[in-house]
Protein backbone atom coordinates (compact mmCIF):
# COMPACT_ATOMS: atom_id res chain seq x y z
CA UNK A 1 0.00 0.00 0.00
CA UNK A 2 1.30 3.53 -1.06
CA UNK A 3 -0.84 4.95 1.85
CA UNK A 4 1.79 4.27 4.91
CA UNK A 5 2.34 7.83 5.36
CA UNK A 6 -0.36 10.18 4.82
CA UNK A 7 -0.61 13.80 6.74
CA UNK A 8 -4.14 15.24 6.68
CA UNK A 9 -5.49 18.60 7.86
CA UNK A 10 -8.84 18.94 8.92
CA UNK A 11 -11.59 20.00 11.97
CA UNK A 12 -12.71 16.93 13.82
CA UNK A 13 -16.31 15.62 14.31
CA UNK A 14 -18.65 13.38 15.58
CA UNK A 15 -15.74 12.30 17.93
CA UNK A 16 -16.30 8.81 19.91
CA UNK A 17 -14.59 7.42 23.13
CA UNK A 18 -15.46 4.27 24.24
CA UNK A 19 -14.30 2.33 27.30
CA UNK A 20 -11.47 0.54 24.98
CA UNK A 21 -9.85 3.72 25.49
CA UNK A 22 -9.44 4.19 21.60
CA UNK A 23 -10.89 7.32 19.76
CA UNK A 24 -13.11 7.10 16.98
CA UNK A 25 -13.38 10.38 14.87
CA UNK A 26 -14.53 11.86 11.39
CA UNK A 27 -11.72 14.23 9.89
CA UNK A 28 -13.76 17.25 7.21
CA UNK A 29 -13.34 20.02 5.32
CA UNK A 30 -15.36 21.76 3.49
CA UNK A 31 -15.77 19.26 0.53
CA UNK A 32 -14.86 16.03 1.95
CA UNK A 33 -14.78 13.74 5.00
CA UNK A 34 -12.86 10.77 5.97
CA UNK A 35 -13.01 7.78 9.27
CA UNK A 36 -9.99 8.29 11.77
CA UNK A 37 -9.27 5.94 14.53
CA UNK A 38 -7.16 6.53 17.12
CA UNK A 39 -5.63 3.68 19.45
CA UNK A 40 -5.54 3.64 22.56
CA UNK A 41 -1.57 3.85 22.89
CA UNK A 42 -1.53 6.49 20.62
CA UNK A 43 -4.52 8.60 22.42
CA UNK A 44 -2.69 7.87 26.07
CA UNK A 45 0.28 9.90 24.77
CA UNK A 46 -1.72 13.08 23.75
CA UNK A 47 -0.70 15.87 25.80
CA UNK A 48 -4.09 17.95 24.71
CA UNK A 49 -7.73 17.21 24.78
CA UNK A 50 -9.44 15.85 21.80
CA UNK A 51 -12.53 17.85 20.82
CA UNK A 52 -15.16 18.15 17.84
CA UNK A 53 -14.42 20.84 16.02
CA UNK A 54 -10.93 21.77 16.78
CA UNK A 55 -8.62 22.04 13.85
CA UNK A 56 -5.87 19.31 14.22
CA UNK A 57 -2.74 18.14 11.45
CA UNK A 58 -2.88 14.60 11.89
CA UNK A 59 -0.48 11.41 10.30
CA UNK A 60 -1.00 8.19 9.95
CA UNK A 61 -2.14 4.98 7.33
CA UNK A 62 -4.88 4.28 5.44
CA UNK A 63 -6.43 1.39 5.62
CA UNK A 64 -10.05 0.12 5.02
CA UNK A 65 -12.39 -0.76 7.70
CA UNK A 66 -13.72 -4.49 6.09
CA UNK A 67 -17.25 -5.18 8.07
CA UNK A 68 -18.45 -1.51 6.36
CA UNK A 69 -15.77 -1.33 2.94
CA UNK A 70 -14.71 2.32 4.54
CA UNK A 71 -11.26 3.99 3.87
CA UNK A 72 -10.45 5.19 7.34
CA UNK A 73 -7.10 6.57 8.33
CA UNK A 74 -5.47 5.09 11.38
CA UNK A 75 -4.07 7.96 13.60
CA UNK A 76 -0.61 8.05 14.45
CA UNK A 77 0.50 11.67 15.03
CA UNK A 78 -1.75 14.38 15.69
CA UNK A 79 -1.92 18.00 16.47
CA UNK A 80 -3.81 21.00 17.17
CA UNK A 81 -3.23 23.02 14.17
CA UNK A 82 -2.16 26.60 14.45
CA UNK A 83 -0.32 26.16 17.97
CA UNK A 84 1.35 23.46 19.20
CA UNK A 85 0.17 20.62 21.35
CA UNK A 86 1.95 21.69 24.89
CA UNK A 87 0.73 24.80 24.33
CA UNK A 88 -3.31 23.38 23.79
CA UNK A 89 -3.26 21.47 26.29
CA UNK A 90 -1.68 24.30 28.72
CA UNK A 91 -4.13 26.53 27.86
CA UNK A 92 -7.35 23.40 28.13
CA UNK A 93 -5.70 22.44 31.43
CA UNK A 94 -5.66 25.93 32.79
CA UNK A 95 -9.16 26.54 31.85
CA UNK A 96 -10.52 23.55 33.79
CA UNK A 97 -8.48 24.37 36.64
CA UNK A 98 -9.51 27.86 36.89
CA UNK A 99 -13.47 26.68 36.63
CA UNK A 100 -12.86 24.57 39.73
CA UNK A 101 -11.90 27.83 40.84
CA UNK A 102 -8.21 26.49 42.10
CA UNK A 103 -6.65 29.43 41.08
CA UNK A 104 -8.85 32.49 42.88
CA UNK A 105 -7.09 34.45 45.13
CA UNK A 106 -9.25 33.72 47.64
CA UNK A 107 -7.93 30.55 48.34
CA UNK A 108 -3.90 32.00 48.79
CA UNK A 109 -2.51 31.43 51.66
CA UNK A 110 -0.16 34.49 53.36
CA UNK A 111 3.52 33.53 53.94
CA UNK A 112 4.39 33.22 57.47
CA UNK A 113 6.49 36.36 58.40
CA UNK A 114 9.20 34.74 59.81
CA UNK A 115 9.69 30.80 59.06
CA UNK A 116 11.57 28.62 61.48
CA UNK A 117 11.87 25.89 58.72
CA UNK A 118 11.93 26.01 55.24
CA UNK A 119 10.88 22.94 52.74
CA UNK A 120 12.18 22.99 48.86
CA UNK A 121 11.26 21.29 46.34
CA UNK A 122 13.64 21.11 43.18
CA UNK A 123 16.58 19.22 41.97
CA UNK A 124 19.54 18.48 44.06
CA UNK A 125 21.54 19.06 40.64
CA UNK A 126 21.82 22.37 39.16
CA UNK A 127 22.37 26.20 40.95
CA UNK A 128 18.73 26.69 41.78
CA UNK A 129 18.96 24.53 45.49
CA UNK A 130 22.52 26.25 45.70
CA UNK A 131 20.99 29.82 45.24
CA UNK A 132 18.21 29.10 47.40
CA UNK A 133 19.92 28.10 49.98
CA UNK A 134 22.74 30.74 49.93
CA UNK A 135 19.77 33.96 49.87
CA UNK A 136 18.39 31.78 52.55
CA UNK A 137 21.09 31.85 54.77
CA UNK A 138 22.14 34.80 53.91
CA UNK A 139 18.70 36.36 54.73
CA UNK A 140 18.26 34.50 57.71
CA UNK A 141 21.46 32.24 59.18
CA UNK A 142 19.61 30.55 61.61
CA UNK A 143 17.19 28.25 59.28
CA UNK A 144 16.64 25.31 59.07
CA UNK A 145 15.64 24.05 55.25
CA UNK A 146 14.68 20.17 54.19
CA UNK A 147 14.95 20.02 50.62
CA UNK A 148 13.13 17.23 48.95
CA UNK A 149 15.15 16.13 45.52
CA UNK A 150 13.17 15.26 42.51
CA UNK A 151 13.56 15.31 38.57
CA UNK A 152 12.46 18.94 37.66
CA UNK A 153 12.09 17.81 33.67
CA UNK A 154 10.78 14.37 32.05
CA UNK A 155 8.18 11.81 32.31
CA UNK A 156 8.50 11.34 36.35
CA UNK A 157 9.31 14.90 37.24
CA UNK A 158 5.42 16.18 37.97
CA UNK A 159 4.78 12.57 39.63
CA UNK A 160 7.97 13.12 42.18
CA UNK A 161 7.14 17.32 42.33
CA UNK A 162 3.27 16.12 43.40
CA UNK A 163 4.74 13.60 46.01
CA UNK A 164 7.26 15.92 47.68
CA UNK A 165 4.16 18.67 48.18
CA UNK A 166 2.15 15.79 49.87
CA UNK A 167 5.84 14.26 51.80
CA UNK A 168 6.15 17.58 53.11
CA UNK A 169 3.05 18.25 54.04
CA UNK A 170 2.95 15.29 55.89
CA UNK A 171 6.87 15.33 57.60
CA UNK A 172 4.89 18.71 59.39
CA UNK A 173 8.24 20.63 60.40
CA UNK A 174 8.12 22.89 57.25
CA UNK A 175 6.22 26.76 57.81
CA UNK A 176 7.17 27.46 53.54
CA UNK A 177 7.89 25.32 50.64
CA UNK A 178 9.48 26.30 47.66
CA UNK A 179 8.08 24.98 44.63
CA UNK A 180 10.66 25.24 41.31
CA UNK A 181 13.91 25.27 39.41
CA UNK A 182 16.05 27.40 37.39
CA UNK A 183 15.42 28.43 33.49
CA UNK A 184 15.10 26.11 30.92
CA UNK A 185 12.85 25.54 27.46
CA UNK A 186 9.02 25.78 27.61
CA UNK A 187 9.65 21.89 27.11
CA UNK A 188 11.88 21.68 30.18
CA UNK A 189 9.13 23.65 31.97
CA UNK A 190 6.47 21.48 31.02
CA UNK A 191 6.39 19.50 34.45
CA UNK A 192 5.36 22.62 36.62
CA UNK A 193 2.39 22.85 33.90
CA UNK A 194 0.99 19.39 35.17
CA UNK A 195 -2.14 18.59 36.40
CA UNK A 196 -0.84 16.75 39.40
CA UNK A 197 1.24 19.44 40.19
CA UNK A 198 -1.24 21.75 40.10
CA UNK A 199 -3.68 20.00 42.16
CA UNK A 200 -0.72 18.55 44.96
CA UNK A 201 0.32 22.68 45.54
CA UNK A 202 -3.56 23.39 45.63
CA UNK A 203 -4.34 20.85 48.74
CA UNK A 204 -0.86 22.03 50.02
CA UNK A 205 -2.10 22.59 53.53
CA UNK A 206 1.57 24.31 53.98
CA UNK A 207 1.83 27.67 51.79
CA UNK A 208 3.76 27.53 49.05
CA UNK A 209 6.10 29.83 46.57
CA UNK A 210 6.60 28.83 43.19
CA UNK A 211 9.74 30.21 41.10
CA UNK A 212 10.04 28.38 38.23
CA UNK A 213 12.15 29.30 34.78
CA UNK A 214 12.81 32.77 34.52
CA UNK A 215 11.10 36.04 35.34
CA UNK A 216 8.96 35.44 31.79
CA UNK A 217 8.24 32.13 32.39
CA UNK A 218 4.71 31.27 33.48
CA UNK A 219 3.23 28.07 34.63
CA UNK A 220 0.01 26.75 36.09
CA UNK A 221 2.47 25.84 39.20
CA UNK A 222 2.95 29.60 39.12
CA UNK A 223 -1.00 30.35 38.93
CA UNK A 224 -1.71 27.90 41.92
CA UNK A 225 0.66 29.05 44.16
CA UNK A 226 0.00 31.22 47.37
CA UNK A 227 3.27 33.38 45.88
CA UNK A 228 4.63 33.27 42.76
CA UNK A 229 8.57 34.35 42.62
CA UNK A 230 9.56 35.33 38.96
CA UNK A 231 12.98 33.29 40.30
CA UNK A 232 14.26 30.72 42.32
CA UNK A 233 16.68 33.11 44.40
CA UNK A 234 13.56 35.51 44.53
CA UNK A 235 11.33 33.14 46.17
CA UNK A 236 13.98 32.55 49.25
CA UNK A 237 13.92 36.45 49.74
CA UNK A 238 10.42 36.30 49.84
CA UNK A 239 9.77 33.51 52.63
CA UNK A 240 12.26 34.81 54.91
CA UNK A 241 13.14 38.28 56.71
CA UNK A 242 16.68 39.25 57.38
CA UNK A 243 16.79 38.14 60.35
CA UNK A 244 18.70 41.56 61.53
CA UNK A 245 16.09 43.78 60.69
CA UNK A 246 13.70 41.25 62.65
CA UNK A 247 16.23 41.41 65.69
CA UNK A 248 16.21 45.49 64.97
CA UNK A 249 12.51 45.21 65.03
CA UNK A 250 12.12 43.15 67.83
CA UNK A 251 14.39 45.05 69.85
CA UNK A 252 12.65 48.29 68.70
CA UNK A 253 9.44 46.85 70.36
CA UNK A 254 11.15 45.82 73.58
CA UNK A 255 12.38 49.34 73.74
CA UNK A 256 8.82 50.89 72.60
CA UNK A 257 7.35 48.96 75.12
CA UNK A 258 9.37 49.84 77.89
CA UNK A 259 9.59 53.56 77.32
CA UNK A 260 6.09 53.92 77.03
CA UNK A 261 5.64 51.99 80.10
CA UNK A 262 7.73 53.98 81.95
CA UNK A 263 6.74 57.20 80.39
CA UNK A 264 3.25 56.26 81.25
CA UNK A 265 4.54 55.34 84.74
CA UNK A 266 6.34 58.58 85.02
CA UNK A 267 3.09 60.42 84.00
CA UNK A 268 0.55 58.64 86.82
CA UNK A 269 3.17 59.34 89.35
CA UNK A 270 3.13 63.48 88.68
CA UNK A 271 -0.22 62.84 88.36
CA UNK A 272 -0.67 60.86 91.93
CA UNK A 273 1.95 63.52 93.14
CA UNK A 274 -0.54 66.52 91.73
CA UNK A 275 -3.55 64.92 93.58
CA UNK A 276 -1.61 64.20 96.91
CA UNK A 277 -1.01 68.04 97.32
CA UNK A 278 -4.30 68.47 96.68
CA UNK A 279 -5.42 66.31 98.78
CA UNK A 280 -3.40 67.71 101.38
CA UNK A 281 -3.96 71.15 100.82
CA UNK A 282 -7.83 70.23 100.60
CA UNK A 283 -7.36 68.47 104.13
CA UNK A 284 -5.81 71.42 105.67
CA UNK A 285 -8.81 73.39 104.78
CA UNK A 286 -11.21 70.98 106.00
CA UNK A 287 -9.53 70.89 109.28
CA UNK A 288 -9.47 74.65 109.43
CA UNK A 289 -13.26 74.37 108.23
CA UNK A 290 -14.03 71.73 110.78
CA UNK A 291 -12.24 74.07 113.71
CA UNK A 292 -14.41 77.29 112.38
CA UNK A 293 -17.82 74.71 112.79
CA UNK A 294 -16.05 74.09 116.26
CA UNK A 295 -16.68 77.76 117.41
CA UNK A 296 -19.60 78.08 115.90
CA UNK A 297 -20.74 75.02 117.48
CA UNK A 298 -19.14 76.10 120.74
CA UNK A 299 -20.87 79.92 120.95
CA UNK A 300 -24.35 77.99 120.13
CA UNK A 301 -24.05 76.00 122.64
CA UNK A 302 -22.93 78.55 125.48
CA UNK A 303 -25.59 81.19 123.44
CA UNK A 304 -28.40 78.14 124.32
CA UNK A 305 -27.16 77.82 127.40
CA UNK A 306 -27.66 81.22 128.58
CA UNK A 307 -31.16 81.72 126.89
CA UNK A 308 -32.05 78.76 128.51
CA UNK A 309 -30.78 79.70 131.78
CA UNK A 310 -32.90 83.15 131.48
CA UNK A 311 -35.56 81.09 130.67
CA UNK A 312 -35.69 79.25 133.29
CA UNK A 313 -35.28 82.39 135.76
CA UNK A 314 -38.65 83.57 134.11
CA UNK A 315 -40.47 80.64 134.23
CA UNK A 316 -39.49 80.35 137.87
CA UNK A 317 -40.22 84.13 138.75
CA UNK A 318 -43.48 83.60 137.03
CA UNK A 319 -44.12 80.15 138.58
CA UNK A 320 -43.45 81.41 141.96
CA UNK A 321 -45.62 85.11 140.90
CA UNK A 322 -48.24 82.65 139.91
CA UNK A 323 -48.22 80.87 143.35
CA UNK A 324 -48.32 83.66 145.16
CA UNK A 325 -51.60 84.84 143.27
CA UNK A 326 -53.16 81.58 143.49
CA UNK A 327 -56.65 82.74 143.13
CA UNK A 328 -57.80 78.37 144.45
CA UNK A 329 -57.57 79.82 148.48
CA UNK A 330 -60.25 82.62 147.43
CA UNK A 331 -62.18 80.67 145.64
CA UNK A 332 -62.17 78.10 148.07
CA UNK A 333 -63.07 80.60 150.97
CA UNK A 334 -65.59 82.26 148.60
CA UNK A 335 -67.21 78.97 148.65
CA UNK A 336 -67.59 78.52 151.71
CA UNK A 337 -68.94 81.95 152.19
CA UNK A 338 -71.17 82.83 149.14
CA UNK A 339 -73.81 80.43 150.18
CA UNK A 340 -73.93 81.92 154.01
CA UNK A 341 -74.11 85.44 152.76
CA UNK A 342 -76.87 84.42 149.94
CA UNK A 343 -78.80 83.01 152.45
CA UNK A 344 -78.62 86.41 154.37
CA UNK A 345 -79.06 88.08 151.88
CA UNK A 346 -81.86 86.41 150.98
CA UNK A 347 -82.85 86.45 154.48
CA UNK A 348 -82.43 90.24 154.89
CA UNK A 349 -84.02 90.75 151.51
CA UNK A 350 -86.99 89.31 152.60
CA UNK A 351 -87.57 91.32 155.93
CA UNK A 352 -86.79 94.39 153.87
CA UNK A 353 -89.41 92.89 151.23
CA UNK A 354 -91.92 92.76 154.09
CA UNK A 355 -91.34 95.89 155.82
CA UNK A 356 -91.33 97.73 152.91
CA UNK A 357 -94.58 95.70 151.68
CA UNK A 358 -96.33 96.72 154.81
CA UNK A 359 -95.34 100.11 154.32
CA UNK A 360 -96.69 100.40 150.65
CA UNK A 361 -99.82 98.88 152.18
CA UNK A 362 -100.35 101.28 154.86
CA UNK A 363 -99.15 103.94 152.39
CA UNK A 364 -101.71 103.09 149.97
CA UNK A 365 -104.48 103.27 152.70
CA UNK A 366 -103.30 106.68 153.50
CA UNK A 367 -102.76 107.45 149.71
CA UNK A 368 -106.33 106.46 149.62
CA UNK A 369 -107.72 108.65 152.32
CA UNK A 370 -106.00 111.62 150.57
CA UNK A 371 -106.38 111.09 146.72
CA UNK A 372 -108.35 113.72 144.89
CA UNK A 373 -110.13 110.83 143.28
CA UNK A 374 -112.20 109.66 146.23
CA UNK A 375 -113.22 113.39 146.63
CA UNK A 376 -114.14 113.83 143.12
CA UNK A 377 -116.05 110.38 143.46
CA UNK A 378 -118.39 112.04 145.77
CA UNK A 379 -119.27 114.88 142.97
CA UNK A 380 -116.37 117.22 143.38
CA UNK A 381 -114.25 118.10 140.49
CA UNK A 382 -110.77 119.77 139.74
CA UNK A 383 -110.25 123.14 137.35
CA UNK A 384 -107.07 123.16 135.83
CA UNK A 385 -105.59 125.97 133.00
CA UNK A 386 -105.54 124.21 129.93
CA UNK A 387 -102.38 126.26 129.52
CA UNK A 388 -100.96 125.95 132.69
CA UNK A 389 -102.21 123.09 133.59
CA UNK A 390 -102.44 124.93 136.96
CA UNK A 391 -105.27 123.94 139.47
CA UNK A 392 -107.62 127.01 139.79
CA UNK A 393 -108.62 127.56 143.33
CA UNK A 394 -109.91 131.03 142.61
CA UNK A 395 -111.96 132.55 140.36
CA UNK A 396 -110.18 135.02 139.63
CA UNK A 397 -107.12 132.96 138.25
CA UNK A 398 -109.21 132.65 134.90
CA UNK A 399 -110.80 135.27 132.58
CA UNK A 400 -113.48 135.02 130.68
CA UNK A 401 -113.31 132.99 127.27
CA UNK A 402 -110.40 130.82 129.28
CA UNK A 403 -110.14 127.40 128.15
CA UNK A 404 -109.81 124.90 131.16
CA UNK A 405 -110.10 121.68 131.89
CA UNK A 406 -112.57 119.75 134.59
CA UNK A 407 -111.20 116.66 136.14
CA UNK A 408 -114.36 114.66 136.70
CA UNK A 409 -114.33 110.74 138.96
CA UNK A 410 -114.64 109.47 134.99
CA UNK A 411 -113.20 111.37 132.13
CA UNK A 412 -112.40 115.15 131.75
CA UNK A 413 -113.98 118.29 130.42
CA UNK A 414 -113.19 121.19 128.13
CA UNK A 415 -114.84 124.20 129.58
CA UNK A 416 -115.23 127.83 128.58
CA UNK A 417 -115.23 130.37 131.15
CA UNK A 418 -118.49 131.96 130.11
CA UNK A 419 -119.01 134.07 133.11
CA UNK A 420 -116.55 134.98 136.61
CA UNK A 421 -119.11 135.34 139.75
CA UNK A 422 -117.83 136.79 142.48
CA UNK A 423 -118.32 134.66 145.73
CA UNK A 424 -121.39 135.34 148.13
CA UNK A 425 -119.58 135.10 150.69
CA UNK A 426 -116.49 137.40 149.91
CA UNK B 1 3.33 25.96 63.11
CA UNK B 2 5.65 27.71 64.98
CA UNK B 3 6.03 30.55 62.84
CA UNK B 4 2.43 31.19 62.49
CA UNK B 5 2.65 31.99 66.00
CA UNK B 6 5.65 34.25 65.97
CA UNK B 7 4.45 36.23 63.05
CA UNK B 8 0.74 36.48 65.78
CA UNK B 9 3.64 37.02 68.62
CA UNK B 10 5.14 40.27 66.80
CA UNK B 11 2.05 41.63 65.56
CA UNK B 12 0.26 41.09 69.08
CA UNK B 13 3.72 43.06 70.38
CA UNK B 14 2.95 45.41 67.86
CA UNK B 15 -0.55 46.22 68.99
CA UNK B 16 0.85 46.49 72.06
CA UNK B 17 3.33 49.03 71.75
CA UNK B 18 0.64 50.99 69.54
CA UNK B 19 -2.05 51.09 73.07
CA UNK B 20 0.93 52.15 75.49
CA UNK B 21 2.39 54.72 72.87
CA UNK B 22 -1.22 55.82 72.73
CA UNK B 23 -1.62 55.68 77.06
CA UNK B 24 -5.70 55.84 76.78
CA UNK B 25 -6.09 52.45 78.78
CA UNK B 26 -6.39 52.48 82.49
CA UNK B 27 -3.40 51.52 84.60
CA UNK B 28 -3.85 48.57 85.74
CA UNK B 29 -4.60 47.33 82.23
CA UNK B 30 -1.36 49.06 80.89
CA UNK B 31 0.61 46.86 83.48
CA UNK B 32 -1.38 43.34 82.28
CA UNK B 33 -0.30 44.23 78.53
CA UNK B 34 2.94 45.30 79.31
CA UNK B 35 3.95 42.22 81.18
CA UNK B 36 2.54 40.71 77.98
CA UNK B 37 5.08 42.65 75.71
CA UNK B 38 7.84 42.10 77.58
CA UNK B 39 6.76 38.28 77.54
CA UNK B 40 6.03 38.24 74.04
CA UNK B 41 9.46 40.06 73.11
CA UNK B 42 11.36 37.45 75.51
CA UNK B 43 9.43 34.74 73.64
CA UNK B 44 10.30 36.04 70.09
CA UNK B 45 13.57 36.66 71.02
CA UNK B 46 14.17 32.86 72.62
CA UNK B 47 12.44 31.44 69.06
CA UNK B 48 15.48 33.36 66.94
CA UNK B 49 18.30 32.40 69.77
CA UNK B 50 16.59 28.54 69.71
CA UNK B 51 16.90 28.89 65.48
CA UNK B 52 19.07 26.87 63.91
CA UNK B 53 21.54 26.58 60.81
CA UNK B 54 20.60 23.40 59.55
CA UNK B 55 20.29 21.88 55.53
CA UNK B 56 18.25 18.67 55.65
CA UNK B 57 17.81 16.49 52.34
CA UNK B 58 14.54 14.50 52.58
CA UNK B 59 14.88 11.40 51.11
CA UNK B 60 12.52 8.28 50.30
CA UNK B 61 13.68 5.01 49.50
CA UNK B 62 12.46 1.89 47.63
CA UNK B 63 9.88 0.69 49.87
CA UNK B 64 8.69 4.34 50.59
CA UNK B 65 10.46 5.05 53.85
CA UNK B 66 11.34 8.76 54.51
CA UNK B 67 14.10 10.12 56.24
CA UNK B 68 15.88 12.93 56.46
CA UNK B 69 19.90 13.38 56.20
CA UNK B 70 22.32 16.20 55.85
CA UNK B 71 22.37 18.21 53.02
CA UNK B 72 26.20 17.98 51.67
CA UNK B 73 27.31 20.31 48.61
CA UNK B 74 28.80 17.07 46.65
CA UNK B 75 25.42 15.43 47.08
CA UNK B 76 25.52 12.96 44.59
CA UNK B 77 22.37 13.85 41.78
CA UNK B 78 20.06 11.14 41.27
CA UNK B 79 21.09 9.20 44.70
CA UNK B 80 17.96 11.01 47.03
CA UNK B 81 15.78 12.23 44.16
CA UNK B 82 13.47 9.87 44.66
CA UNK B 83 10.14 11.00 45.06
Amino acid sequence: MGFSDVWIEGELSNLRAPGSGHVYCTLKDDVSQIRGVIFRATAMRLRFALADGLHVVARGRVTVYEPRGEYQIVVDYIEPKGVGALQLAYEQLKQRLATEGLFQLDRKRCLPFFPRTVGIITSLTGAAVQDMITVLHRRCPVLRIIVAPVLVQGQEAAGQIANAVRALNELGEVDVIIVGRGGGSSEDLWSFNQEAVVRAIAASTIPIVSAVGHETDVTLADFVADVRAPTPSAAAEAVVPVLLDVLSRLEQLSLRTQQAMNWRCENERQRLDLSLARLTRFRFKLLEEAQRVDAVVLQMTHAIHEGVKDSLETVNRIKHELMTRNPQPCIRHGLGVVPQLLSRLQGVMQHHLHRRRERAGACMTTLNHLSPLSTLSRGYSIIESLSTQQVIREASQVSTGQEVLARLTKGRLRCTVQEILSDPSG
Amino acid sequence: MAAVKFEQAMARLEAIVGELEKGDLPLDESLKIFEEGIRLSKNCLRVLEEAERKVEVLVQDTNGKRELRAFTTDEEPGSSSSF
